[in-house]
């Protein structure tokens, strides 16, 4: 395949299969020996897994890094073993490493390292502490398989296995009830998304002939005469099945409705499943199959616009709410939004570089809010906090950071990537000239809009938590311990420095040209149509909606506009309501999907259950089977001679016939 | 003896085993029963023994050793399940040991 030295390829072979078993082994260790564990034992097997998956994917890195080129498609592949072969359909486990999905391995690693070491002083003083630790471990080998995965039906396994952590960590404290409905709302709408997925896998197991191998896939697509280029109604039809499945794990309208819920788990979970790693999958997933959506103008503007929208339907609701993990579970809601708009438009290496960098800021954030949490004993409500930049030096430097990151401040990682996605919004046009260029205005629009809600959201939260005075006094926060600050201060350097990779310099940043080779089949479909001058004539744009987001903010809830949130409110009651309560959509869904399922399944559970099932195929053989032999009973009459007058009455008739 | 002919010889097995299988059917008491199914049992024994010596093939004396043996077992069954019905019912009236109805 490729002439590249055997020892090379074997080192990378063996360190890719290194990377995704150790976290599994850590999770069998913790999970299986609980009790043989110590404290001390459980936090360095589930840290040292994700370490030592993290050691192995940056040496991996180092030995691909310079040879990537003499790579086709600067990929290196592995082929462990025949995974599935039935009739036409073979699947090989192979993992590869590109640069997409090295991308991807150094933000889950790296950042999924991080947090294992912060839960370590975060749950502390939990009971269940291996528990923790194994599922946050076999979290990790999940997403490393959706990362690493070479055929779709393996990222399909990471997908649902990435799911099903995420139930287990929401409803980690199961036995309270709110909290294991979360998780199972959770798991329960990430089916639907899962259900298109899946169609959409058997769709292309018959186009491709019973592969799912995704450069197969690619060099399908690149085909002339292919059949997804001359099917183009089939080719959407797959395409808007995938992103149903996307809708579902990255939080899109319409199945968005899970993540805010998600908050139930720890905040080191929301931090590495429900902000930086599993939420992004989806955006992974469009910028992974790029051709194959190319292909498809419809879906993509559905996918835009969809983004587009949840980025400010979200970050509207994100503007009222008062726990702070509500706040960044919107905010994160809109900002998968923004990523989603970003390949959407075309503009993937955009969208993952708003994926790489909101990790950073977003991880940050939460482990943020995790440690103030942690130091006010539970309190969740930001109208309690207040004054908190004394009491915590370092939670507060490394909070404003991120916070001045996510807003788009300029010279921080958000505000490269966010306006990347902006720029291209406005300026990418589909080659086929299928969506009308007032789409790319519509996209814009919702996207500028949405950011000047974030600054004034994010920085509503950072100043009603960490300025002005405590409005708790029986509060006595302390700075968390080092397992916790040393997360903090890395991600918050990283928040910084993540947008220098994507610095907009003449020819095209170094991450577009790292990402280059993956998008090289979507981008193809697409033209821009800026120039340098709009670019920083936006850049200008967006900067000053930041600075009036951050003032609005500053003036509302620090400075001397302080009654105007009330009397805007009482201006506005129906608005603030409808605000408050989340525009009402898990009302809606319960009135429309919840309610109306419930009745259907106890009207089938009365009618087919109870009677066809019971009553019919479990009841009726075994009261068939009574009464024949109750019938057959009185045969049995207990009486040996007449037994053997009948035996011999059947002798003689047998004698007389057979003579 | 040479001189009775074979019809006489299986007419008298016919006429053994029909015996026995009257009073197994007809007899009330458990020891007359059993006495009959002996008697049947050498009406068949001796239908085998008669053709065998006319045949001159004597392959059914190993089935006549056969049947002595499993009558032997029978009989011993048979009055050990005689005293059982006894201790149990106080007679060995066939007519009353009929409790195994459905």
């Amino acid at each position: 395949m490729d002439p590249m030295d055997p020892n090379l390829a074997r080192s990378l072979s063996t360190l890719l299969a290194v990377v995704v078993a150790a976290p599994l082994l850590g999770a069998a260790i913790n999970g299986l020996l609980p009790r043989l564990l110590s404290r001390r034992a459980s936090a360095v097997v589930g840290v040292g897994a994700a370490v030592v998956s993290f050691g192995a994917a940056l040496w991996a890195l180092l030995i691909w890094f310079p040879i990537r080129a003499s790579l086709p498609g600067q990929a290196f592949s592995a082929t462990y073993f025949s995974w599935i072969t039935a009739g036409s359909l073979s699947v090989d486990f192979a993992l590869w490493l590109d640069p997409l999905s090295a991308l991807m391995l150094m933000v889950v690693t790296g950042i999924g390292s991080l947090i294992h070491l912060y839960s370590v002083g975060y749950m502390h003083d939990d009971p269940s502490f291996a528990r923790f630790f194994s599922h946050l471990n076999l979290f990790l080998f999940s997403m490393l398989l959706l990362v690493l995965g070479r055929s779709l039906l393996i990222v399909f396994v990471g997908w649902e296995g990435v799911g099903l952590c995420s139930y287990l960590l929401i409803g980690f404290w199961y036995s309270d009830a709110e909290k294991a409905l979360a998780g199972q709302k959770a798991f329960v709408v990430n089916r639907i998304g899962d259900f298109g997925f899946l169609v959409a896998m058997f769709l292309l197991i018959f186009l491709m002939n019973g592969s799912l191998d995704i450069p197969g896939l690619h060099a399908l697509a690149e085909g002339a005469a292919s059949p997804l280029k001359t099917q183009a109604g089939l080719t959407t039809l797959i395409t808007l099945l995938l992103f149903l499945g996307v809708t579902g794990k990255s939080a899109q309208i319409p199945l968005y409705i899970w993540l805010p819920d998600a908050m139930a788990g720890p905040t080191p979970v929301s931090a590495l499943i429900h902000a930086a790693t599993m939420v992004t999958a989806g955006v992974y997933l469009i910028a992974r199959l790029n051709f194959l959506f190319a292909l498809a103008p419809v879906t993509m503007a559905v996918v835009a616009t969809v983004g587009g929208l949840t980025a400010l339907f979200a970050a509207s609701i994100g503007l009222v709410q008062n726990d702070i993990k509500k706040v960044l579970a919107y905010s994160t809601v809109s900002q998968l939004g923004y990523m989603v708009l970003g390949v959407g438009v075309g503009a993937f290496g955009a969208g993952v570089f708003h994926l790489m960098t909101h990790a950073f800021f977003k991880a940050c954030l939460f482990l943020g809010a995790g440690s103030v949490i942690h130091a006010l004993h539970g309190e969740q409500d930001i109208r309690r906090m207040g004054g908190l930049a004394r009491k915590m030096p370092v939670t507060h430097w490394t909070f404003l950071l991120a916070t001045l990151a996510i807003a788009g401040v300029p010279g921080l990682s958000g505000f490269f990537s966010k306006d990347e996605i902006l720029f291209e919004a406005l300026t990418m046009r589909h080659a086929s000239g299928a969506i009308p260029p007032w789409m790319n205005v519509l996209w814009f629009g919702l996207g500028i809009s949405a950011a000047l809600m974030t600054a004034f959201y994010m920085f509503r939260l950072y100043f009603l938590t960490f300025r002005g005075e405590c409005r708790d006094p029986h509060a006595h926060p302390h700075e968390s311990p080092w397992t916790m600050a040393l997360p903090l201060v890395v991600l918050a350097a990283g928040s910084v420095a993540a947008g220098y990779l994507g610095l907009p310099v003449e020819h095209g940043n170094f991450l577009k040209g790292f990402l280059g080779p993956v998008f090289e089949g979507g981008e193809a479909s697409f033209e821009g149509h800026g120039s340098h001058a709009l670019e920083f004539g936006l850049m200008g744009v967006s900067t000053l909606v930041a600075l009036a987001g951050i003032a609005l903010a500053a003036w509302w809830y620090v400075g001397r506009g302080r009654e105007m949130p009330a009397r805007l409110a009482a201006a506005a009651p129906t608005l603030h309501r409808t605000l408050l309560g989340k525009w009402y959509v898990d009302e809606a869904y319960d009135l429309l999907v919840v309610r109306p399922l419930r009745a259907l399944s106890g009207w089938a559970f009365r009618l087919l259950d109870a009677w066809v099932v019971d009553r019919g195929l479990v009841h009726g053989p075994a009261r068939l089977v009574v009464l024949v032999g109750r019938g057959l009973r009185r045969v049995h009459t207990g009486d040996v001679q007449a037994y053997l007058a009948v035996l011999a009455l059947g002798v003689a008739v047998l004698t007389f016939v057979l003579w | 003896m040479t001189s009775v002919p074979l019809t006489a010889w299986i007419l008298l097995s016919l006429a053994l085993v029909a015996i026995g299988i009257a009073g197994v059917l007809t007899r009330r008491n458990l020891l007359i029963a059993l006495m009959s199914l002996e008697i049947l049992l050498n009406g068949v024994n001796l239908a085998f023994l008669s053709f065998a010596r006319f045949h001159g093939d004597t392959t059914a004396h190993a089935a006549v050793l056969v049947v002595m043996a499993v009558a032997a077992a029978e009989v011993a069954v048979g009055l050990a399940l005689g005293i059982a019905i006894f201790r149990h019912a106080g007679s060995l009236d066939l007519d009353r040991a009929n409790r195994m109805k459905g």
